[in-house]
């Protein structure tokens, strides 16, 4: 039986410098608009006569070599409101006009499992909730520290804990009348309760040689790798690194966490290797925007478009779209100008990888890529 | 009309002016009454501040904690715990919210104290010289970059969220605005840090670079001058949107939960007559925090609001650890046990997520943070050696042999007063009623009951909300 597709979302909190990350090394304006905050060309790893990689990201080279990761240059939306806040919420929620509650992989996960039948088949690496996973009704299992230690009351123990734990789920149960924020409350309380026992199966059942990097990132793609080499049913993990808010002494700062996410990626897609469990999981990053073309001296503020990236054995690996213009009279208030809808992004995600139905996912009909193998 | 000796209504009071209070010290309140608790309240500076001393005997990293948590939340922990001031610290943590700073780019706990007691000093006071001290807080410069913003490399940070998150909100400015008011506040900087080896790390001080200071005409929200940064300040809490604004987070923090903040510009607030009140004793006493604070607690849209908002993880927190009490000393262990368990449950002290505070209301709550929510407060009240827990059983001790529904209703009654739904009583009676009447032969395993009976009770929803 084939397995079903796994996504991994790694969201870059903070607004990743996206000319930094995949750098234009052959365009003059690169040089002229970074004269402070630039990447030395005999350091930088190029892809190609155009662009290169950030120092940091050698792992990842070794991955776009073997044709794993996809590059969509010019990832955004138009007019970026240049708000962290406000951008994550569109990115969270595809409403670019409104401010929506509901997340578009809390709306895939309703798909998966419309009965609730798996009150995991949604995790989360907190230890807040993401927005982009929320969804009322839609249980997502959000995990805040170790796996290892996850579970109700652990403070009552022997022939008493049944007891109160069975009064827990009765008193959590639905009701009547309550207002939403108490059914949002009982509901959260009895799938967490059923969340815990689950996953707490996962670390028990896990072994494996990989070393993972010290990192809160790494830490957590551990994570994600116990519970998808548990084969319990999850099929969308989702978890974030930051900040990536860099204003001011951006080199070191920047480099350091493009260290962490490349080492930590390295060491999940070996883990998920040796276990032979690889080939159904596609992780995908992203940022809620670019930074501003021009430097400021030691960083750079909030701009546009940025780059996201897909990467995974399902993944027809290369660089999609191109990066956007540099030249002065094609920037937005000095800030590139995307050429990818992010959402277009989102449908081929959906659509030729989880196999969903896009369009009232996403709240529309975007141009898909084609960085998911037939 | 609300009695104003009424203990629930003292207690509500109290968690929301403040971060609840031991059974004790509530029924003293309700003997005082209501409006000389709120004029308490109001006037800190008549009570004695936590004593530093007793911080520094135990905890004595935590005066100067460095870059790595947890000795900076050990030390605001201990203020919070042990403050004798609750609604001074209450409004620090408001304040904190609002003015989100994060140790995240800081690197400095620190500065991020020297944040906190300015709020601490100025945080019931006026506003527009909060602002004036906060666009001179070095770790606010630092935050958002102002020491990178030069006369001739404007850097906009600080001047967008002046606009967008401190004072005005989103849609009441333009990007030229944004822009002009940044220009203003060129030149307003950090002197030279002094490195850190080998003697360890400085204070940073606020320095006013003159020559840095973008000295021409700018055009801020229709009015035209040569603007210093304290000129901006002065033009933007004259206007009616600063005002809303800053009501509306007052409103959303003390009274009932708004929608989050990047909406206020789409959805009106819920109460526009609140809103209305609040505004005008703000306007009135030209932006008195002291003055809006009174509007609110002695209104009857205050009084109203009983328990209809989440705990934010600070309050559920720190409202246990008074309620139970046992944590007035910074043992050894408090920074992991105490100190960074609201980081645990989705709210990091001292480092926000980013410049725009925190998610709050029903967004603290998913099936993580409810989990650690529950567990934390659980472990608390189990531990029947805590001065807080044993005065409650002592209270029930003292009734003799009582029914499993006079055990749950007492429960209740001493942890808050608590209401609960029907739902909730009925599973407390159904757990009470297994164990049969309450009676004291064997003391040890009466004790046991009722601290299962406390933890049944903070295991309910009803404990989640303020």
């Amino acid at each position: 039986m084939a397995k079903d597709p796994v996504l991994v979302v790694l969201q870059l909190s903070g607004g990743n410098d996206y000319m930094n990350t995949v750098i234009p090394y052959a365009n003059s304006l690169y040089w002229d608009n970074r004269p402070a905050v630039n990447i030395p060309e005999d350091k930088i790893i190029a892809l190609d006569d155009k662009v290169g990689f950030n120092p940091s990201m050698a792992p990842l080279k070794k991955i776009y070599d073997e044709g794993k990761m996809a590059v969509v240059h010019g990832v955004g939306y138009a007019d970026s409101p240049r708000s962290h806040f406000r951008s994550m919420d569109i990115w969270h929620t595809c409403e670019p006009n409104i401010v929506g509650t509901e997340g578009w992989l809390g709306r895939a996960l309703r798909e998966f499992d419309p009965r609730k039948e798996n009150v995991v088949t949604g995790v989360s690496f907190g230890p807040s909730m993401f927005r982009a996973m929320s969804l009322p009704g839609v249980p997502v299992a959000c995990v805040s520290g170790a796996l290892e230690t996850y579970g109700m009351l652990p403070g009552i123990q022997g022939e008493q804990r049944a007891k109160v734990l069975e009064r827990f789920k009765n008193a959590y149960a639905p009701a009547i009348g309550l207002g939403s924020v108490m059914d949002y409350l009982g509901t959260t309380g009895i799938d967490s309760l059923a969340g815990a026992d689950i996953l707490k199966s996962a670390p028990q059942k896990y072994s494996s040689t990989v070393t993972y990097p010290g990192s809160k990132v790494a830490q957590k793609l551990r994570g994600v790798a116990q519970v998808h080499l548990a084969n319990l049913g999850t099929r969308v993990f989702y978890l974030d690194h930051g900040s990536f808010d860099t204003h001011a002494s951006q080199l070191g700062e920047h480099a350091k966490l493009w260290e962490e996410v490349s080492g930590a990626i390295e060491a999940f897609f070996t883990d998920l290797r040796e276990h032979n469990a690889a080939d159904n999981v596609l992780m995908f990053l992203f940022t809620e925007f670019g930074r501003r073309v021009h430097d400021n001296g030691s960083g750079t503020d909030h701009g546009a478009a940025g780059a996201a990236f897909v990467i995974g054995d399902p993944v027809q690996g290369g660089q999609y779209s191109e990066h956007p213009s540099l030249k002065a009279e094609d920037l937005s208030q000095g800030d590139l100008v995307p050429n990818v809808d992010f959402r277009g992004v989102y449908t081929t995600i959906l659509e030729d990888w989880l196999k969903l139905d896009a369009k009232p996912l996403v709240n529309g009909t975007f141009e898909k890529l084609s960085f998911v193998r037939n | 009309m609300a009695d104003s000796h009424d203990i629930g209504l003292i207690a509500h009071l109290m968690r929301r002016a403040g971060f609840s209070a031991s059974r004790e010290e509530l029924e003293m309140r309700a003997a005082k009454g209501y409006n000389a608790t709120v004029e308490e309240l109001l006037h800190p500076e008549e009570s004695e501040p936590a004593d530093q001393n007793v911080l520094l005997r135990y905890q004595p990293a935590a005066l100067l904690p460095g870059g790595q948590p947890p000795m900076g939340n050990v030390n605001w922990m201990f203020h919070l715990v042990n403050t004798k001031r609750p609604l001074e610290e209450k409004m620090v943590l408001f304040w904190h919210h609002v003015f989100a700073t994060g140790n995240s780019k800081i690197d400095n706990y620190d500065q991020m104290l020297a944040q906190i007691e300015m709020f601490r000093e100025k945080g019931m006071g006026n506003y527009r010289e909060l602002l004036v001290a906060l666009a001179k807080n070095p770790a606010m410069i630092f935050w958002l970059d102002n020491q990178e913003n030069h006369k001739r490399a404007v850097n906009e940070n600080w001047g967008r969220e002046l606009l967008e998150l401190f004072s005005m909100g989103q849609g009441n400015y333009t990007e030229k605005d944004v822009r002009e008011a940044s220009r203003a506040f060129t030149g307003w900087g950090i002197a030279a840090k002094i490195p850190r080896l080998p003697y360890g790390r400085f204070p940073w001080e606020f320095e006013y670079n003159t020559e840095d200071h973008d000295d021409t005409e700018k055009e801020f929200l229709g009015h035209k001058g040569n603007f210093d940064g304290e000129d901006i300040i002065n033009i933007v809490v004259q206007q009616p949107a600063c005002h809303t604004f800053i009501c509306r987070h007052l409103y959303n923090f003390f009274v009932a939960d708004e929608p989050q903040v990047p909406s206020w510009k789409i959805e009106p607030p819920q109460d526009p007559q609140a809103m209305a009140a609040m505004v005008k004793s703000f306007r009135e006493s030209s932006f008195e925090m002291r003055a809006v604070l009174r509007t609110i607690f002695t209104s009857d849209f205050f009084k109203n609001a009983r328990f209809n908002k989440i705990k934010s993880p600070a309050e559920l927190v720190v409202s246990t650890l008074r309620l139970v009490g046992g944590e007035e000393i910074p043992r050894p262990g408090y920074g992991a046990d105490i100190a960074m368990q609201p980081t645990y449950m989705g709210q990091d002290l001292l480092n926000p997520p980013s410049v725009e505070g925190w998610h709050t209301g029903r967004e603290w709550i998913n099936s993580g943070s409810l989990m650690s929510r529950i567990n934390f407060a659980a472990e608390m009240v189990a531990n029947t050696n805590r001065p807080g827990v044993r005065f409650m059983i002592n209270r029930i001790k003292a009734r003799g042999t009582i029914s499993p529904e006079q055990l749950v209703d007492t429960a209740l009654d001493l942890m808050g007063p608590l209401e609960v739904g029907e739902q909730s009583r009925q599973e407390l009676l159904t757990y009470a009623r297994e164990g049969g009447q309450l009676h004291w032969a064997n003391a040890a395993q009466a004790e046991e009951r009722v601290g299962q009976m406390l933890q049944l009770v903070v295991a309910t929803r009803e404990y989640q909300f303020n």
